[in-house]
C-alpha cells in the first residue's frame, strides 16, 4: 500500500492515507487534540496554534491540523512543552477576549471557554488588551449580531462565507494589532452583501457572531393577556431541538416540543408543515403552468423554475443574479405563507381580531428573521410574522420556562393549520422539497403514485452538493396529455456555492433542468444557521435520518392528501394560484446590489 | 466617478482581471487619486468580480494604500527609533506649524496630508520623510521650511 503512511502517536502506531493531517491521524486512534480555528467543513487555516504537538527530532512545535502525517513520524500530543505552549496560547487569546462569559449567549457552548477552563487559564499572566471601543456590538442586521470583542480571529466565518457560500461578506481587514474580521469599510451587517444565512454563526467557536435574539419580546407577548400568541414550528426544528435539551443528535422531539410550547403559554401551537404542504400545491401548479405555457402555448417562460423556500438563497440570487429573478417560484416560503394566513384565514375561523395576534415562527434559520421583516411580507394588513426564533433560542426559552423537557408527554399540534404530511416534514432536508413536489406532481399528472418503493425517491436524497435526477411521465391523465413521454429533469443544490453552479449554467443557457431546489445551507434546513452548534456532516446526516424517519411515521405522506389543505381551498382560497392565493401566498423579488 | 471608472478600466486592461491583478490595480488608483475611495473599491470589485470586502481587506492591509481621503501630496515622516533619536519630534512640529495640520489630517485645500510611517531604510541619514515618492533626508526645521516653501509656491 504505497499510499499509506504509518506514524507513531503517543506510542501507538497508526496507518493513514497519504495527505491525512496529524490531527486526523490522532483522531483515528481516539487521541484528542484541542482545536479552535479548525473546522471539518473548512480548509485548513493553522492560525490559532492550539493544536500544536511535538515531533520527535524537531525543535519547534508543529500545528497538527496543518501538517500532513509522514512515514516514521514520532508524535507526542502531551508533554510539558506542549502543555506550556497551549496554556500560553490560551492565555494570549483570552487577554484579547471580552471575558464577560456570564452574560454571553454562547456561554457553555463556547469552544474558547471550554478550552480556557480545561487549561486552567489564569488571566493575570497577560494584561487584557481589549480596548473600550471594541465592545460595540453591531446589531444593525435583523439576523446576525457581530461582537468583535468576542472574536479570536480564527477566520472560520471568513472561510465559511467564502468556501461554503461564495459570498465573501466577511474579510480579514487591517494588520497586526489592528487586524479584525470585518466587512467592506466596516459597514454594519445590514448594509453589505450578506445573505443572512447564519452559517458564520454556526461555524463561530465563540460568541462573536450570533443571531439577533427576540425571545424577550415573545415572553412579553405571552405574558400580555390581550395578545393571542401562536407559533409555527419548522420541520428541521423537531429533529434538532433535542440537542439543546440533553438528547443525542438525531432524536425526534416533535410531541414533547408541542407540549412544552403549550405549557409555556402559546395560545396555539401550529405547524409550518401545513403551509409546506400548501407550498407544494401552489408551487406545483405554478410549475405545471409554466411547462404548459412552454410546451403547448410555445411561450417564452423562465425554466428551470427554482424553489423559493430558503430566504438566504432568495437574498443571494437578488444580489448575485438580479437579472434572473424570473426563474424563482413566486411562492412565499412556508413561514410567510403561514404568517399571511394566520392573520386572515386563521383569525376569521377562530373569531380573533388579527391585530391582537402575535405570530411567532420557530425556525432552523437566521435568514428567516430578515425575511419576516421584509416590507413585502405584510399582505395580511399587518406584519405577517412578528418574530422569528432559531432552534437555539427556542431551546433556551424552554430552559427558561423551567420545564423538565425529557419528562413531558407527547402531544399533537393544534388545529387549524396544524395538520401536515410526511411530504412537508422532509422540507427540512436537502432534496425534500423536490421529493415532496414530485410525489404530488406525479400523482396529479398520471393519477398514480411515484414509481419508487414506499414513495421514497432516493436519487434526490443525500449530502452530495448537487444532485440531478429525472422522471418520465407516461400514461398521463387527459388534462396533462401535453406531458406524455416528457422526461422531467430536476436538480437539487444546497450550500450557495452549489447554487452558483446551477445559476451559472442558467446564465450560460446550458441548464438542462425543468425544476431546481435550492437551499442556502449545507444539508438543507437541518444544517441551517439557526440550528444547535456544532453542525458537522455526521450531525447533518443524523438529523436527515431523523427527518426521513418522521416522514415514514406519518399516516399521510403526500401534500395533496392533507385534509386541512383541502379544507382551506374549499373554504377560503378556492383554487391554487387563485386571486386569494395570489394576494396572500405569492410575492415579488427585488434586484439588489451585486458588490 | 466617470474618470475613476475609466482609470480602473485602463488599469484592468494593463494588469488583467485575475485575483492577482488586485494589488497593482489598487496601486495604480492610489498613484492617480492619492487614496481608494468607496466608489473606486466597489468598481474594482465589479471589474474583478470579487466581493467588496475582499478588496477592502487587501487595501486596508497596506499602509501605502490609503482608504481615507488624502491630499495631493502625502507627507510621511519616519517614526522609527533612529529618526526619533535624531530629532523627528522637532521636524514633525515644524511641519505641523508650516502646513497648519496635525498628524493624520489633510489640509483644507486638499493639497497636503501628514502621516507617520514605519522605517524608510534611511536611518543613517535621518530624520527622513517622503512626500509621495520623493524622499528627503537629514531634515532640519530650516530645511523643512525651505522644502514646503517650494511646494507651497508650486515650484515642485
Amino acid at each position: 500500500m504505497a499510499n499509506n503512511i504509518t506514524l507513531t502517536i503517543d506510542g501507538h502506531q497508526v496507518t493513514v492515507d497519504h495527505g491525512t493531517s496529524i490531527l486526523d491521524a490522532a483522531k483515528k486512534i481516539n487521541i484528542k487534540i484541542p482545536t479552535l480555528c479548525h473546522h471539518e467543513d473548512l480548509c485548513v487555516a493553522g492560525n490559532c496554534r492550539i493544536c500544536v504537538v511535538e515531533q520527535v527530532g524537531k525543535q519547534t512545535l508543529t500545528a497538527s491540523c496543518a501538517t500532513p502525517a509522514d512515514n516514521g513520524m514520532i508524535i507526542l500530543t502531551s508533554s510539558p512543552k506542549i502543555r506550556r505552549a497551549r496554556k500560553d496560547i490560551m492565555a494570549l487569546l483570552v487577554s484579547e477576549h471580552n471575558t464577560q462569559c456570564t452574560t454571553c449567549y454562547r456561554s457553555t457552548n463556547c469552544e474558547l471557554q471550554i478550552l480556557s477552563a480545561e487549561y486552567n487559564v489564569d488571566n493575570s499572566i497577560y494584561m487584557s488588551v481589549l480596548k473600550d471601543g471594541d465592545c460595540k456590538i453591531d446589531k444593525a442586521s435583523w439576523s446576525v449580531e457581530k461582537d468583535n470583542s468576542k472574536c479570536i480571529r480564527c477566520q472560520r466565518c471568513v472561510r465559511t462565507c467564502a468556501e461554503i457560500q461564495h459570498v465573501n461578506a466577511l474579510a480579514v481587514t487591517e494588520r497586526g494589532k489592528d487586524m479584525k474580521i470585518s466587512t467592506f469599510m466596516h459597514l454594519p451587517m445590514n448594509e453589505i452583501v450578506c445573505t443572512n444565512c447564519g452559517q458564520c454563526i454556526t461555524h463561530c467557536p465563540t460568541g462573536a457572531l450570533t443571531e439577533r435574539r427576540y425571545y424577550d419580546e415573545i415572553w412579553a407577548a405571552i405574558d400580555d393577556p390581550k395578545k393571542h400568541v401562536i407559533i409555527n414550528t419548522a420541520p428541521a426544528v423537531r429533529v434538532a431541538l433535542g440537542e439543546m435539551l440533553g438528547y443525542p443528535v438525531g432524536t425526534r422531539v416533535t410531541g414533547k416540543m408541542v407540549t412544552a410550547l403549550k405549557q409555556m403559554g402559546f395560545n396555539s401551537v401550529l405547524d409550518t408543515d401545513f403551509t409546506a404542504d400548501l407550498t407544494i400545491i401552489e408551487e406545483g401548479t405554478e410549475l405545471l403552468g409554466r411547462l404548459k405555457d412552454a410546451l403547448v402555448h410555445k411561450k417564452q417562460v423562465s425554466l428551470p423554475m427554482i424553489t423559493s423556500c430558503s430566504p438566504g438563497w432568495i437574498k443571494f440570487i437578488e444580489h448575485m443574479y438580479p437579472e434572473h429573478l424570473g426563474h424563482l417560484s413566486s411562492c412565499k416560503s412556508p413561514q410567510q405563507m403561514f404568517g399571511a394566513l394566520a392573520k386572515t384565514y386563521y383569525a376569521e375561523k377562530m373569531g380573533i381580531d388579527p391585530a391582537s395576534i402575535v405570530s411567532v415562527a420557530a425556525m432552523p434559520c437566521a435568514a428567516k428573521k430578515f425575511e419576516a421583516n421584509r416590507p413585502e411580507m405584510r399582505d395580511s394588513g399587518f406584519q405577517d410574522i412578528d418574530a422569528g426564533l432559531t432552534t437555539r433560542e427556542l431551546g433556551y426559552m424552554i430552559k427558561q420556562s423551567g420545564l423538565n423537557f425529557q419528562d413531558l408527554e407527547n402531544n399533537s399540534f393544534d388545529t387549524i393549520m396544524g395538520e401536515s404530511t410526511g411530504a412537508a416534514v422532509i422540507f427540512g432536508a436537502t432534496g425534500g422539497v423536490m421529493e415532496a413536489a414530485l410525489r404530488t406532481a406525479y400523482f396529479l399528472i398520471t393519477g398514480r403514485n411515484v414509481p419508487f418503493e414506499n414513495l421514497n425517491i432516493m436519487p434526490v436524497r443525500g449530502l452530495e452538493g448537487i444532485k440531478a435526477a429525472s422522471i418520465k411521465f407516461e400514461k398521463c391523465l387527459p388534462e396533462y396529455s401535453f406531458l406524455e413521454g416528457v422526461e422531467a429533469k430536476v436538480a437539487i443544490a444546497h450550500g450557495l456555492k452549489n447554487a452558483r453552479v446551477i445559476m451559472d449554467q442558467i446564465v450560460a443557457g446550458t441548464s438542462p433542468y425543468h425544476f431546481v431546489e435550492v437551499m442556502a445551507c449545507p444539508g438543507g434546513c437541518i444544517g441551517g444557521g439557526g440550528q444547535p452548534i456544532p453542525t458537522t456532516n455526521e450531525i447533518r446526516q443524523k438529523r436527515i435520518d431523523a427527518t426521513y424517519a418522521e416522514d415514514m411515521g406519518k399516516p399521510i405522506r403526500m401534500s395533496h392528501e392533507n385534509p386541512e389543505v383541502a379544507q382551506i381551498y374549499a373554504e377560503y382560497l378556492k383554487v391554487p394560484l387563485g386571486e386569494k392565493s395570489h394576494h396572500l401566498l405569492h410575492t415579488k423579488y427585488r434586484k439588489r446590489n451585486r458588490y | 466617478m466617470a474618470d475613476t471608472k475609466e482609470l480602473i478600466n485602463a488599469l484592468s486592461k494593463k494588469h488583467g482581471i485575475e485575483r492577482k491583478s488586485l494589488l497593482p490595480i489598487l496601486q495604480g488608483i492610489v498613484e492617480k487619486e492619492n487614496y481608494l475611495s468607496k466608489d473606486s473599491m466597489l468598481e474594482v470589485a465589479k471589474v474583478l468580480d470579487i466581493s467588496a470586502a475582499e478588496v477592502y481587506g487587501t487595501a486596508s492591509f497596506f499602509s501605502f494604500l490609503d482608504t481615507k481621503e488624502r491630499g495631493q501630496y502625502v507627507v510621511r515622516v519616519c517614526k522609527s527609533m533612529t529618526c526619533d533619536m535624531k530629532g523627528k519630534e522637532e521636524i514633525l512640529s515644524t511641519i505641523e506649524s508650516v502646513l497648519k495640520i496635525k498628524i493624520g489630517e489633510t489640509s483644507q485645500d486638499k493639497k497636503f496630508s501628514l502621516l507617520e510611517t514605519n522605517c524608510l531604510g534611511l536611518c543613517e541619514e535621518g530624520p527622513a520623510m517622503i512626500i509621495n515618492d520623493d524622499y528627503f533626508v537629514k531634515l532640519t526645521p530650516e530645511k523643512i521650511r525651505e522644502i514646503f516653501g517650494r511646494y507651497l509656491r508650486n515650484e515642485i
